[in-house]
């Protein structure tokens, strides 16, 4: 058994070896991610971006005067199948790789990749070492990563603020304690302002004057939350009850209408950062349009963030003049690139500059983009 | 100095509405030897009534305390309706079954109105007006107590003194001292046993209703789901204090308000649930019954 399927394996390398030379007058895109099982629904709308931009794509007349081929693979978000999948992809000879969905998939196929001088575009892994620990210079993202927003929280309160003491609380949970954990790293890189106090609160207790108290003994005069609305709703109250004047800057579960509602003129003034508001983009609308009328449904998750990394591909393909690995790499990280989620370029460690969050501001009870 | 009475009003206030909460478990427990799960839902069906009640007098033009006390009284009446009905429909029932069977029924009443709660009116967080105004002597000292936590203090007072007064000179405290004492004897002595348990529903419902109607003003918001961890919390204090003792119910709320409010102030607000259950753990060991519960010889 395992002799014959590595004499297919053998066959199979021998076909794709061959593969390059005959059809060298197409632009090869692999698409890896989930397309079965469970996650499928975060690797279909993705997929479906890359198969309308390509058809879009070939019907103008492709890249550099040639069609654009797609070689589609799927890996469930299985690390180990996703190295299968690479294997496969690079075997296939794609130039550029849109893929793949979840961080850890993508982490384990990128190595391979690497070896082979491809450079690989996620629409949704946001785990920050993907980009941050430098291994994989092929790598990029349209995503905003996971401490993203915390960094933008902190650096748009230290240009913009009056921040010298800094007390960080949040809730407990993955997501509260992922965007506390992220601000004070990025305030203790910055330098500048003291963190003061750093602890989890109880989510759902019936009050929280005493922290409250002791947030003002510390003297902060910020106080950074990570978390969810209920409990930002309370903390807020309870500030304006105590006579606390500490900054609430906060997270994307916080900035919710809820939020709004529940704390009243306590949330005034608060900040909180979100999700862009995209759909003002006519790149943006177009591309809703035509997953809609092509598929008769509204796209699901990182349709958007898909539909932009392959334009990005392509586009730096384009600019490149060439499918040659640094040339592509090089022209993603100079040119800019109008899609669905703005106009983008890369930064030198792959992530999407000006792509995902906004800081918000409570003022006359809504939130108000700012900068 | 300061920052010792802010945590030491803190806690205060936070205890006081434990207490209130504490006490109905340990009136039930008292009478019945039933702990009644179900507790913690009455006190949210209250801050719920209270905001409906809110909403309309707004509508009116009412003043803050006005509202207030309008709110707390129809939330009460209403909580007093619910903990009556409950007990009819799910713990007459079971009177003579095990005490297995009854504590079953309450959790599962408990899991009940929550729900129908969720259904009946939001999942959401709803806003709760506040309803007490910021008085304006008070504001020099509004950072360590201020006019919500005052008002919380003195309502929780005034309750039970009334209730102290209740049971302790009135007729109906004293069937209700017998019952606790023994129920088939105070039966057998002319006292209707299931009007003194319906009516130790109805005063603990009020009591939760009462707490429920503070706690919302004060920190402005309600959800379906905040009877569950109050319920916890009053219902660790009540067997702190001594389950079935009603002044023991009153302290076990103090200690663990303060417990939790010292906690967070001196050490970590990470550390504050530890602390309140690592000491309630300490006190069972050395005292059993709680810190003023009474060891019952169990009836052969």
């Amino acid at each position: 058994m395992k002799k014959i399927s590595m004499l297919c394996a053998t066959l199979l390398l021998a076909f794709s070896v061959a593969v390059p030379g005959v059809a060298a007058d197409t632009i090869k895109l692999g698409v890896a991610g989930p397309h079965s099982g469970d996650l499928a629904p975060y690797g279909i709308p993705a997929m479906r971006a890359a198969q309308l931009v390509v058809n879009q794509v070939n019907e103008q007349g492709g890249v550099l005067g040639r069609q654009v081929e797609l070689f589609i693979q799927d890996e469930q978000c299985n690390p180990n199948v996703a190295t299968n999948a690479a294997t496969r992809l690079v075997s296939d000879g794609v130039h550029v790789v849109m893929g793949h969905i979840c961080s850890g998939a993508t982490r384990a196929a990128l190595g391979i990749y690497r070896e082979a001088g491809i450079p690989v575009m996620s629409p949704s892994a946001t785990n920050p070492p993907l980009t941050q620990s430098g291994e994989y210079p092929n790598f990029f993202r349209t995503i905003a990563s996971d401490d993203m927003q915390s960094k933008l929280a902190v650096d748009y309160a230290l240009a913009n603020l009056d921040v010298k003491k800094v007390a960080i609380l949040h809730d407990r949970g993955d997501y509260g304690r992922g965007f506390a954990d992220f601000a004070r790293q990025a305030l203790e890189e910055a330098g500048g302002a003291e963190i003061v106090l750093f602890e989890g609160i109880t989510p759902g207790a019936m009050d929280y004057s005493s922290i409250i108290q002791r947030v003002r003994r510390t003297g902060a005069d910020t106080l950074i939350y990570g978390g969810y609305h209920p409990e930002a709703s309370k903390l807020v109250t309870q500030m304006q009850r105590r006579r606390v004047n500490a900054t609430f800057i906060s997270d994307d579960g916080v900035k919710d209408d809820s939020f709004l509602n529940v704390a009243g003129s306590a949330a005034e003034g608060a900040y909180a950062t979100g999700p862009r508001d995209l759909s003002h983009l006519p790149l943006n609308q177009a591309a809703v349009q035509a997953y809609r009328s092509t598929y008769g449904a509204e796209p699901g998750a990182f349709f958007q963030e898909g539909y932009a990394a392959t334009l990005a591909l392509l586009n730096a393909i384009e600019k490149a003049g060439t499918t040659d690995y640094d040339a592509v790499v090089n022209s993603l990280r100079t040119e800019y690139v109008d899609t669905p989620v703005g106009r983008i370029k890369f930064d030198d460690k792959g992530d999407a500059e000006g792509v995902g969050f906004s800081v918000f501001k409570v003022v006359d009870g809504v939130f108000v983009e700012m900068n | 100095m300061d920052y010792f009475l802010e945590l030491f009003f803190s806690g205060l206030t936070r205890g006081s509405i434990y207490a209130l909460i504490a006490l109905g478990y340990t009136m039930v427990y008292g009478i019945i030897q039933l702990i009644n799960f179900a507790h913690g839902e009455i006190y949210m069906i209250g801050a719920f009534v209270a905001l409906i009640v809110s909403g309309v007098c707004t509508i009116y033009g009412l003043s803050g305390f006005a509202i207030l006390i309008l709110a707390a009284a129809i939330a009460a009446v209403y909580a007093a309706a619910y903990g009556f009905t409950l007990e009819r429909v799910a713990y007459r029932p079971l009177r003579g079954s095990p005490r297995l069977s009854a504590l079953i029924s309450a959790i599962g009443m408990s899991i009940f109105l929550q729900n129908y709660v969720l259904l009946a009116q939001t999942p959401d967080f709803l806003p709760f007006p506040r309803l007490i105004p910021d008085l304006a002597f008070i504001e020099p000292v509004a950072h360590i107590i201020g006019t919500p936590e005052l008002v919380i203090l003195i309502t929780t007072l005034i309750t039970m003194v009334v209730l102290t007064f209740l049971i302790k000179k009135t007729r109906v405290g004293k069937a209700m001292r017998a019952t606790q004492q023994d129920l088939s004897m105070a039966r057998l002595v002319g006292i209707n046993v299931d009007n003194v348990i319906s009516l130790t529903f109805i005063i603990g419902s009020v009591m939760a209703a009462i707490g429920g109607v503070l706690v919302a003003s004060y920190i402005g918001q309600v959800s379906f789901y905040i009877g569950f961890l109050a319920g916890i919390k009053a219902f660790t204090a009540a067997v702190l204090g001594g389950i079935g003792s009603i002044p023991g119910a009153v302290l076990g709320g103090l200690i663990i308000g303060w417990s939790e409010s010292f906690a967070a102030g001196y050490i970590s607000s990470d550390y504050e649930d530890v602390i309140t259950f690592v000491l309630l753990v300490v006190i069972l060991i050395f005292r059993p019954a709680g810190i003023l519960g009474k060891v019952h010889k169990q009836k052969v």
